[in-house]
């Protein structure tokens, strides 16, 4: 066997993109590194992937994974319309959304809000500084009060909390995460991979040049000391064999549609990934005490996502053409009957 | 009292006469009115029926014209032969904008003093309200069953069958058989109440006659665009509801919900989705057209301009997608139940950067079918966003027309490389042009070869879709969408002209073009002749340019104030033909009439015929 591929039989290469034009140490790389991880290590089918993005640096990064996948940089927090448009042409796609915390829960906070009610089977990182970078260094919507900017100002607006508000508004699949973080971020990126509906991954992600400092609260320092980790997740293919022994009552075990599994592994809590209450407590508490909560929050595997209750035929709809698609020459001729 | 007949009144009073219908919105006259019109189609009558409504659910007054005339005139006009009255809210005016030798059916409890005691029309007081009171037992059927009691009066008046309103009925309520019955009744007791108390003493009436509607349906144009979207194979619609678009979504889900279903799955092969805005609407058409369906959102001026910076970014990502923009008058809380023809100039450069549209002009409900599915087929072509502009007029009010053909032509997809062109030609670069004409090549996403995958932005792109801000390059690609852009001109609906060498021409598109067939007949009878040419689409055809060049004078005549159409036409034309232009324009909100035209083209000529 080769080891120097995936279960697609594809490198490594294969899944990286062009040289990312990000500063360096930026907490984006990171996340991409780790995505292409996941995603080779998932055996993802380039062809079937679709990156979509909106604008800002984190919007940059779909150029910088799976070269040979079809990518989108559209405009400015519209990234949600986009990938839900692609996703009803042609539900074979597997898509995966790329967004910051200006582009979501700035500009972008209605479309945000609506993909997640609608639970469109896609994945959505959001890669979270709590700054803009282009625009060198303002204060986004997910910054959190109190926090200070390189130059001294002080955030006096309430945070928005992008997982509590997901959770709030029906998503399926609710995480957050560290971009420095591997163990835990490649398990959850994979766990989305396999989640149908919408999977949401806020992962914080410091911005070395604008929000590194003393005094803001998403830096290095503050998310290591402040972490507050609240289980350990591991990813395990359907087809694969388990080899690690769960003591009853250590690890909480969900099983997605296809069969792959994320197992939960209990660390100093009692955490119910499945209680949506819950979770929402638990951001809630966490907030309070400045922490950073980090793991699977929400997930339910039940419920429908677009492509079923539109009730889409199982073949794209891009591909239908004239004679799946015409009212037939009877049905014609009765509507035009006079 | 009996009025004095006007002159015209006793050459013309068959089957030439504007019924209006004054009532409060929400009372349900709009089926009464519909009845009225199918009834007198039904006896080969042509009709022309208008509905202007206000911007409420309730309340509020609302009037209804039914337009017919011999010829088969499908514009206004603004003469109103016969008066329906039955707000009393509007009981004054609606008085006073009844022609000299008209007819007035009201309630017969509103005074008729004053103002409203006219010596030159004929009044027919009903006792609707009293009617309704002692015959119809429902309460809450009463009020809309008022309204077919003046379909019974007038029936009797002008000379309707009873057996023809039934007719008329049964195709209203084709999904409520049982209303007919209880409606039926409504109509009878008008047609017994102005037989047994009203004595005919007007001379406007109606006969039935041929050879005008024969083989013609009714249709508004929201419904025929829909039937084009179904049939250009339309699969991804998002939408978010403004009047007087929403009506077009709303069909498209019907046809979808009927003729995309698989009755043993349920499946349906159509994703429909209300968007939270405008801006999700056209985002997930590109979303869309983008993996490869062919998708289409349906607005208004107001969605319009939220759609502005997508629109720029599918221009220049290339993205295909359909617009369809029901126009009417703005801004955003304007006269929302109102026509207009505003929104051209907005439409064909819609976005910041340079950028210039394909914009279809339909002006009849065949067209807005037909232009409907080419929109389609042109998006596909021209990777671009296709804006179909119609207007309220067009859109929701019923126009007689031929049934709307079955297409024969398959989609053209336009140039796109699958797995196994990619393999042929090995390489390809997303944005060149390798045939001359502007137009590149594109992949789908899921296309299975190494080649297949790229990177759409909007933002500077080399040939290969790589980031660039490279001046040439960016000029480059410019150059190259402009020759898209000409090219375009030769595939879009090319105008349709008249051109028999006269001195004089007219230039209309839409829904103003109905104007101007009445308007040419009136100047001709007037012994004044005059060409005609209908856009039909932006960019401008050649012959545009050479209709113009073998005019003196040309009359640009459009729906908005500031004669959009004219300005596009002197910024794009050769200079020196501008001299030729002039523009005759309308913007009161209600739909255009000839004598809006044949007016201001007369003032202008004086000069030239002295």
């Amino acid at each position: 066997m080769n080891t120097n591929v995936n279960v697609r039989g594809l490198s490594r290469d294969v899944y990286k993109g062009s040289a990312s034009t990000l500063c360096a140490g930026c907490g984006h790389n990171s996340i991409t590194n780790n995505l292409i991880k996941a995603l080779y290590e998932y055996g993802v089918d380039p062809y079937k992937l679709a990156k979509m993005s909106g604008i800002g640096c984190s919007s940059k990064t779909p150029a910088y994974f799976v070269d040979r996948a079809h990518g989108f940089n559209g405009v400015h927090g519209r990234m949600p319309s986009l990938a839900t448009g692609a996703k009803l042409a042609n539900r074979e796609l597997m898509v995966l959304g790329i967004s910051g915390d200006g582009d979501t829960a700035s500009i972008g906070l209605g479309q945000f809000c609506h993909m997640m009610r609608r639970n469109v089977d896609a994945t959505y990182i959001i890669e979270d500084n709590g700054c803009y970078g282009l625009t060198k260094g303002q204060f986004s919507a997910t910054a959190d009060r109190g926090s200070i900017l390189k130059k001294g100002q002080v955030n006096e607006l309430e945070t928005i909390d992008v997982c509590g508000l997901a959770v709030e508004l029906g998503a399926t699949f609710v995480a957050r995460s560290f971009s420095g973080d591997g163990k835990q971020l490649i398990p959850l990126l994979q766990a989305a991979f396999s989640h149908r509906g919408i999977a949401v991954l806020d992962i914080i992600s410091p911005c070395v040049t604008f929000n590194d400092h003393e005094g803001s609260t998403k830096s290095y320092n503050y998310v290591k000391e402040h972490h507050a980790v609240l289980h350990a997740p591991d990813f395990i293919m359907g087809s694969q064999e388990i080899t690690v022994d769960y003591e009853p009552g250590t690890a909480q075990e969900i099983e997605f549609d296809n069969g792959d599994r994320v197992v939960l592994r209990k660390l100093e809590r009692d955490y119910d990934a499945s209680d949506r209450i819950g979770a929402l407590r638990t951001m809630h508490e966490a907030r309070e005490r400045g922490e950073l909560v980090t793991g699977l929050l929400y997930v339910d595997t039940a419920a429908h996502d677009l492509c079923e209750r539109e009730r889409l035929p199982k073949k794209p709809l891009a591909q239908m053409n004239e004679d799946e698609l015409r009212i037939s020459r009877e049905d014609w001729a009765q509507l035009m009957a006079v | 009292m009996r009025a004095s007949v006007p002159e015209y009144l006793r050459v013309n009073t068959a089957n030439d006469l504007t019924i209006r219908a004054a009532t409060v919105n929400g009372s349900g006259s709009q089926s009464a009115n519909l009845v009225l019109t199918n009834a007198i189609f039904r006896m080969g009558i042509p009709v022309a029926p208008k509905n202007v409504f206000p911007s409420n659910i309730e309340g509020l007054p609302t009037w209804f014209d039914v337009r017919v005339t011999p010829q088969g005139y499908q514009c206004r006009s603004r003469d109103i032969d016969v008066l329906v009255a039955l707000n009393p809210a509007t009981w004054h005016a609606d008085v006073r904008d009844v022609r000299s030798g008209g007819v007035i059916v009201h309630e017969a409890s509103y005074a008729v003093t004053g103002a409203t005691a006219r010596e030159d029309v004929t009044y027919y007081p009903v006792p609707f309200a009293k009617l309704a009171k002692e015959h119809v037992s429902d309460g809450g059927l009463r009020k809309y069953l008022t309204n077919m009691i003046y379909v019974g009066v007038l029936a009797h008046l002008l000379g309707i069958e009873a057996a023809t309103i039934e007719a008329a009925l049964r195709t209203q309520f084709k999904r409520k058989p049982k209303a007919v019955d209880t409606n039926m009744d409504a109509v009878r007791l008008g047609i017994d109440y102005a037989a047994n108390n009203l004595t005919k003493s007007d001379l406007y009436r109606l006969q039935p006659m041929s050879g005008k509607t024969e083989g013609l349906m009714l249709m508004d144009g929201n419904n025929a665009a829909a039937l084009g979207c179904v049939m250009g194979g339309c699969t991804v619609a998002a939408w978010y509801p403004i009047t007087p678009s929403s009506s077009l979504c709303e069909s498209f889900i019907s046809y979808c919900d009927r003729f995309r279903v698989d009755k043993e799955s349920g499946e349906r092969k159509a994703a429909i989705v209300q968007a939270e805005d405008e801006l999700a609407a056209i985002g997930m058409v590109f979303g869309a057209t983008w993996a490869g369906a062919r998708a289409m959102t349906s607005t208004s001026g107001p969605g319009l301009s939220l759609m502005a910076e997508f629109a720029g970014l599918g221009y220049y990502a290339e993205l295909p997608g359909v617009i369809f923009d029901v126009q009417r008058a703005g801004p955003s809380t304007g006269l929302p139940t109102r026509t207009l023809q505003g929104d051209v100039s907005f439409a064909y450069t819609l976005s910041h950067g340079d950028t210039k549209h394909i914009v279809l002009l339909p002006g009849t409900v065949d067209e807005a079918y037909e232009f409907s599915m080419q929109a389609f087929d042109l998006a596909d072509r021209f990777q671009t966003p296709v804006f179909v502009l119609s207007d309220l007029d067009l859109g929701m009010n019923l126009w007689m027309s031929k049934p709307l053909a079955y297409p024969e032509k398959p989609f053209d997809r336009g140039k796109v490389l699958d797995a196994a062109k990619l393999e042929e030609v090995k390489s390809w670069g997303r944005y060149r042009d390798v045939e001359g004409d502007g137009i590149p090549y594109r992949t789908l996403p899921g296309t299975e070869h190494p080649l297949a995958g790229y990177f759409t932005r909007g933002s500077g792109h080399d040939e290969q879709a790589n980031y660039s801000e490279n001046p040439d390059v960016y000029r480059n690609n410019l150059d190259r969408l402009t020759r898209k852009h000409d090219t375009a001109r030769a595939y879009v609906p090319q105008p349709i002209a008249e051109d028999l060498g006269r001195d004089v021409g007219i230039i209309a598109y839409g829904t103003t073009h109905h104007a101007v067939v009445e308007a040419r007949d009136r100047l001709s009878e007037q012994g004044f002749q005059t060409d005609y040419l209908r856009v039909r689409a932006l960019p401008f055809a050649q012959d545009v340019t050479a209709f113009i060049e073998r005019h003196d004078r040309v009359y640009v005549v459009e729906q908005n104030r500031d004669g959009q159409l004219y300005s596009l036409l002197k910024s794009e034309l050769p200079p020196h033909l501008s001299e030729h232009l002039q523009s005759i324009r309308h913007y009161n909100g209600v739909p255009i009439d000839a004598a809006a035209i044949t007016e201001p083209l007369l003032g202008a000529e004086k000069p030239v015929l002295a």
